[in-house]
């Protein structure tokens, strides 16, 4: 195991998280240096624009030497690194990866170097400051997909709010500040319950076990938060008096508001308006995972009844926001306030399929969370490239461009048909499985959300419609200039994923298959403790063995007489 | 012998690669090709799928004896989570053997035909090869749906082909019109496609239920195990109180009439045949191919595919018939009044659709195979000679401007002739043959309710069927010309690449039927040939045999043709020899033309009670009354504000409004906390 090539082994995910801040620190001490050596002749504005781009395209690599790495057999934490910081208090440096964080790592990784290519000539202001904040963003974002530590999780999930803060602040549309605040106090409202949460779970664990740790998992035998049964689910009690729904809640709370869930959605659209390009298509393609990934990483897995017995309230208002963000879309004027609510909308899908509690539902989901990154995240990249030519973003204002913007046309309509979940492209894969496992356990929650992928047809058409058929209207329109060299290469590098995964999805399901599965186990076992009236017998299918066991039906096929 | 045969992928792979080339090559090199390297690459395409799906057609029915008839591709596990799985995987059986022929085959011939035609079409740059593009993309997608070997493949195709439906009724799309034809034709579709999900969850879950090891979407397999999920039933919820049956329900009748509802969107049936009649915004060889021949006919290939399950669910069925029979009729009605050349097509379509509909739900699937086939010969003839029509007047499409252009177009002339013949059900014509093996079907369902004024309602939009359909005749092809002279010295015949089509389809319409005549004709004139279309399907769909004198037949046929007579002789009357009466009468029952000739204001009554309400609630309540006002105003920023006030009387000192000391003050708090925490622990 020590060999010379193991030590690069170990530090794998490190190098992977820290590589886009550590290079950004570099080249601002080398930018120092020359200041002040030099005569004060700094780097470049273009140097620092394609050093951005190259760090994250190097950060993509490494996320793909940690695919090649990574065992899709196994349903346990990998490439798993340890290190103490605070090791009195419980908190290690401690991360690692499953085949769900992986997905959502090499989403990551693969945006953003697109988006700054595509950001190239958008931001024209403090251009340095701009790379730095966007590659600790990443830097931010990677650590909450890969800390295993829960107070490591809270400070990369804080930390990665202060970057996103700058982007929209600075280089943001006129209300920027109104926005950026909005975003970042609401966020941190629900982080502050979360915190409270966490904290109180750890208070827990170290009652019952004299074990301090705020680890996700035990490690080297030591016990865990998770290996234990904390916050035991007295069954004579009600839901309402059990611990474990208000560590849930609290959980919830914080994670609902970044998805984010009805009702607590209204700043989303706000700061998408607001955000610059990249801002917008960072915040829809990765941040907003961040809150479906922390339920399925946290709230689920640490809270199992809980979970369970919350369902149909989550399930309520996943649907809700499936419905009432597509009709909300319907009637926007504004081309990215439109995208930001179809997001609501869309979330709503992810959502509905974590909580189907079956294998189909969750891969659904996490699958989604990948589509919704790439289908809007490209519709925001895609929208900032023609705000960029005529700086508005009314649907009025536009009509025709099929004809002046024929290749532009093309592109977005594609990342529409993704958005809408047309079949071959990816946004089908993701919304079918969600949908059919939503309707083995919920039947009538899933038959409500089929009206959203129709009310989604009909949004993304009328405003596609608008903007690109029809006569020319506006002058200003005729004189526009179709897609640059390097906008098509951004165009088709996010058409590419769309294909793939449309086309040959087996490639990100399995993967995932092993983890997914180990937390349906972990569900299984522990929903069996709860009573009838609660959650698992409105959940039948929770897994696929819950129903083998009170059948008798023989595995083998029964040819039909 | 081994039923694989992996050529079937080439089957919607060639369309596919042709239009993935050209499309590649607009997009990259920005120049348009060559008309000719796009017309010969567009063509081939369809050409090479009909070729392959001959050869296996051919090895299929030479190799296999009937009832083991099936050859599979399995190309790769599309989409798995277990137990879910679904291949890429083709089936070629009678079935899709019949329609993948149907497909490519006049397809193919319509591909030829739009050469002729988008050559005159000087609209828009990078027309033409767009134009093909878009034809090649619906080929794959239909012959996907088509030979699907799974319900999820098959959606695939059911999709896709609503994507390119909408693209090509678009396909002028300067004209805002055109653009919203298409996106309507889309979302009506989309609510169909709705159905067809739910179909596939219910009966996926039903499987599941049974035994996870039946939980599968592919036909041949749901077809052996149907029998493990016949007599499940499901409980309605409470909202469903008003519907027959509740509260409980056969769950195959729930997939069936779910599954229904997808084939009504796909295949125009009330209440969602609303986007047909406006798809004929798009070019003249779309409403052929598209929404003539091919793709309106999936709602029928579909429920004759899942024909297995339909057995278990007669109230599906009896709904099928009905909602069949009644928009047959009025579709018709709506027909009779109409005055654009393609809108009268239109209506047609959406008549003989519900014929179809009308035969699967008295169990006569291979009459509804049959009249699928004969209508895609005739109807695609008729599109194509309205288009060759159209061509010849320069855009006109109103018939009012029409007349006597059987002068002028001699070719166009006799082949529409043909397919007028043969939509009105005169022997021998094939039209002749499928309509009345429906009719009779109708006739003897006795276990179907009220299937006598099915019948009824079938005869009679038989007769309606051949009213207009010889209106249209007598109006544009005969009497004087009644457009202007400037549009008149223009008027002459289409060139081969029109015509030729026009020539086959016509030929095949008229004596295509004596390929497979009933039984009753075989037995009559000693025709060896009798129902081979019957005996070639019969293994895979369900037939409901019945034991018919042969007196009964012949007078149940004299009286459909003697209906279609009647209703020929009546438009003769009125729109050739008293042309004066028709105006007549629209004056005199003033209301009631009004009412027929706006299409009973159906479109207006949607936007009305569906449309407008959901834009109103969904801006005025749910944006700015609760998003805006609610949620946003008093709670969130409510909030805040409350928050603040109390902040600048008590704690003014911590309002610095700079975030990063918020940011700090988190962090110090945090340390604090945890501090606090630990020391109370004693650690």
């Amino acid at each position: 195991m020590e060999s010379i090539g193991s030590i690069a082994d170990g530090y794998l995910l490190s190098t992977l998280i820290f590589l886009p801040l550590a290079s950004c620190v570099v080249l601002w001490f080398l930018e120092l240096l020359l200041r002040v050596f030099a005569n004060g002749a700094g780097i470049s504005e273009a140097f620092w624009k394609l050093y951005g781009v190259a760090v994250s395209l190097a950060g993509f690599l490494v996320s793909l030497e940690v695919w090649n790495r990574f065992d899709p057999a196994s349903g346990q934490l990998q490439l798993v690194e340890r290190v103490p910081w605070l090791a009195n208090l419980g908190i290690h440096y401690y991360v690692g990866i499953d085949g769900i964080s992986l997905l959502l790592v090499v989403l990551t990784t693969f945006l953003l170097p697109v988006i700054l290519l595509a950001s190239w000539s958008d931001i024209g202001v403090r251009v340095r400051q701009y790379v730095f904040f966007m590659l600790a963003l990443q830097t931010g974002m990677l650590g909450a997909f890969l800390s295993l530590n829960l107070f490591l999780f809270y400070v990369f999930w804080e930390a990665m709010l202060v970057p996103m803060y700058f982007v929209i602040g600075i280089w943001g549309g006129a209300r920027r500040i109104y926005a950026t605040i909005k975003f970042f106090i609401y966020t941190m409202v629900g982080s502050l319950l979360m915190l409270i949460g966490i904290l109180t779970l750890v208070y827990m664990h170290f009652q019952e076990f004299g074990v301090l740790t705020f680890d996700y998992i035990g490690f080297g035998g030591a016990t865990g938060i998770l290996d234990v049964p904390i916050a035991a689910w007295p069954e004579q009690d009600p839901w309402w008096s059990q611990r474990q729904v208000w560590l849930f809640l609290a959980f919830a709370f914080a994670f609902a508001i970044k998805v984010p869930m009805f009702p607590f959605h209204t700043w989303l659209p706000d700061a998408h308006v607001e955000a610059p390009t990249p801002g917008s298509a960072v915040l829809a393609g990765v941040l907003l995972k961040l809150g479906t990934y922390g339920f399925i990483r946290y709230a689920i897995p640490l809270f199992p009844e809980a979970a369970q017995a919350c369902a149909p309230l989550m399930l309520t208002l996943a649907v809700v926001g499936i419905v009432y963000g597509a009709l909300v879309a319907l009637v926007q004027s504004d081309v990215k306030k439109l995208v930001a609510y179809s997001s609501v909308s869309h979330l709503g899908f992810v959502m509905l399929g974590l909580f189907a509690f079956n294998l189909q539902g969750i891969e659904g989901s996490v699958l989604q969370m990948v589509n919704h990154g790439i289908s809007t995240g490209a519709l925001f990249i895609l929208i900032g490239m023609i705000y960029e030519r005529r700086h508005v973003r009314e649907i009025s204002a536009f009509g025709g461009l099929a004809q002046v913007m024929p290749i532009y046309a093309v592109f977005f309509l594609i990342a529409t048909m993704s958005s809408i979940g047309l079949p071959i492209l990816n946004g089908f894969v993701g919304e079918f499985l969600i949908l059919l496992g939503a309707f083995g356990t919920y039947p009538i929650f899933a038959a409500v959300a089929t009206s959203g992928v129709l009310l989604g047809a009909v949004y993304m058409l009328w405003m596609v419609r608008r903007v690109f058929f029809g006569p020319v209207v506006h002058q200003a329109n005729q004189r526009l200039v179709d897609l640059s060299l390097r906008e098509r290469l951004v165009a088709v590098s996010l058409v590419i994923p769309m294909v793939w995964i449309g086309v040959y999805p087996a490639s990100f399901l399995t993967p995932m298959d092993a983890s997914v599965n180990a937390l349906l186990a972990r569900l299984r076992d522990r929903g069996a403790v709860l009573s009838d009236e609660v959650a698992l017998d409105a959940n039948p299918r929770g897994g696929q063995e819950i129903d083998l066991a009170g059948e008798s039906e023989p595995l083998e096929k029964e040819p039909d007489a | 012998m081994d039923p694989t045969d992996s050529s079937l992928r080439l089957i919607p792979l060639f369309p596919l690669l042709a239009a993935l080339v050209s499309g590649m090559w607009l997009l990259f090199v920005r120049r348009e090709l060559p008309r000719g390297v796009v017309a010969a690459l567009a063509c081939s395409a369809p050409i090479a799928s009909f070729a392959v799906a001959v050869a296996a057609v051919i090895r299929m029915a030479g190799e296999f004896g009937p009832g083991e008839r099936y050859l599979v591709d399995n190309v790769y596990t599309w989409i798995s989570a277990h137990p879910f799985h679904a291949e890429l995987a083709f089936l070629l059986d009678p079935l899709s053997a019949v329609m993948v022929l149907v497909v490519t085959g006049v397809g193919s011939l319509i591909h030829i035909y739009s050469i002729g035609y988008m050559n005159d079409d000087h609209r828009e740059d990078r027309g033409f090869q767009r134009f093909f593009i878009y034809l090649n993309m619906f080929m794959f997608a239909m012959l996907m749906l088509v030979l699907g070997d799974n319900m999820l493949v098959m959606f695939v195709g059911w999709e896709g082909v609503g994507v390119c439906s909408y693209l090509l009724i678009g396909f002028w799309y300067l004209e805002d019109h055109n653009a919203m034809c298409g996106q309507k034709a889309f979302v009506v579709n989309r609510i169909g496609d709705l159905g067809f999900l739910l179909g596939v969850f219910i009966l996926f879950w039903a499987f599941f239920d049974a035994g996870p090891s039946y939980a599968t979407i592919e036909f041949r397999e749901m077809a052996v195990n149907i029998g493990q999920i016949a007599d499940r039933t499901v409980e309605l919820p409470g909202v469903l109180s008003f519907l027959p049956g509740f509260p409980t329900w056969g769950l195959l009748t729930l997939a069936g009439l779910c599954l229904f509802v997808g084939a009504c969107g796909k295949s125009a049936q009330i209440p969602l045949y609303v986007w047909l009649p406006d798809a004929m915004a798009g070019p003249t060889p779309v409403s052929a191919l598209i929404h003539a021949a091919t793709m309106v006919t999936a709602g029928v290939y579909m429920v004759s595919r899942m024909s297995f399950a339909y057995a278990y669910a007669p109230g599906a069925l009896a709904t099928i018939a009905w909602v069949g029979a009644i928009t047959a009729l009025f579709a018709g009605l709506i027909g009779i009044c109409q005055n654009d050349i393609k809108k009268v097509l239109a209506y047609s379509t959406v008549s003989q659709l519900g014929y179809m509909f009308l035969a699967v739900g008295v169990g006569s699937y291979s009459a509804a195979i049959f009249h699928l086939m004969t209508h895609a010969w005739f109807k695609a003839l008729l599109f194509m000679g309205a288009g060759s029509v159209i061509l010849g007047m320069h855009h006109i499409q109103d018939i009012r401007q029409m007349g006597g252009i059987s002068r002028y177009m001699r070719v166009t002339h006799f082949t529409f002739l043909a397919g007028v013949i043969a939509i009105c059900g005169i022997p021998p014509t094939s039209g002749f043959f499928s309509k009345d093996e429906i009719l009779l079907g109708t006739y003897l369902a006795h276990d179907v309710p009220g299937h006598y004024a099915l019948y009824g309602i079938g005869l009679f939009s038989a007769g309606i069927t051949a009213f207009y359909m010889a209106r249209l005749y007598f109006l544009v092809f005969r009497g004087e010309n009644r457009s202007s002279i400037e549009v008149q010295r223009h008027i002459e015949e289409q060139p081969g690449w029109v015509t030729a089509p026009l020539v086959i389809l016509a030929g095949l319409a008229l004596v295509g039927g004596l390929f497979t005549p009933p039984d009753l004709y075989g037995e009559l004139f000693g025709w060896e040939a009798s129902n081979r279309l019957h005996h070639f399907l019969e293994p895979l769909i369900p037939m409901a045999e019945h034991e018919v004198a042969h007196s009964t037949e012949v007078l149940l046929a004299l009286a459909a043709v003697a209906v279609g007579l009647s209703g020929v002789f009546l438009a003769w009357v009125f729109y050739f020899a008293r042309r004066d009466l028709p105006d007549r009468i629209a004056t005199g029952a003033q209301g009631l033309y009004q009412l027929v000739h706006e299409k009973f204001y159906v479109d207006e009554i949607y936007t009305a009670l569906i449309v407008r309400p959901l834009l109103w609630i969904s801006d005025r309540v749910f944006y700015r009354l609760i998003d805006r006002v609610l949620i946003d105003g008093l709670g969130v920023n409510g909030f805040a504000a409350s928050v603040r006030g109390l902040a600048e009387h008590g704690l003014k000192f911590a309002q610095t409004g700079s975030a990063q000391s918020y940011v700090f003050g988190m962090v110090v708090g945090c340390v604090l906390l945890v501090a606090y925490l630990v020391s109370g622990l004693g650690v």
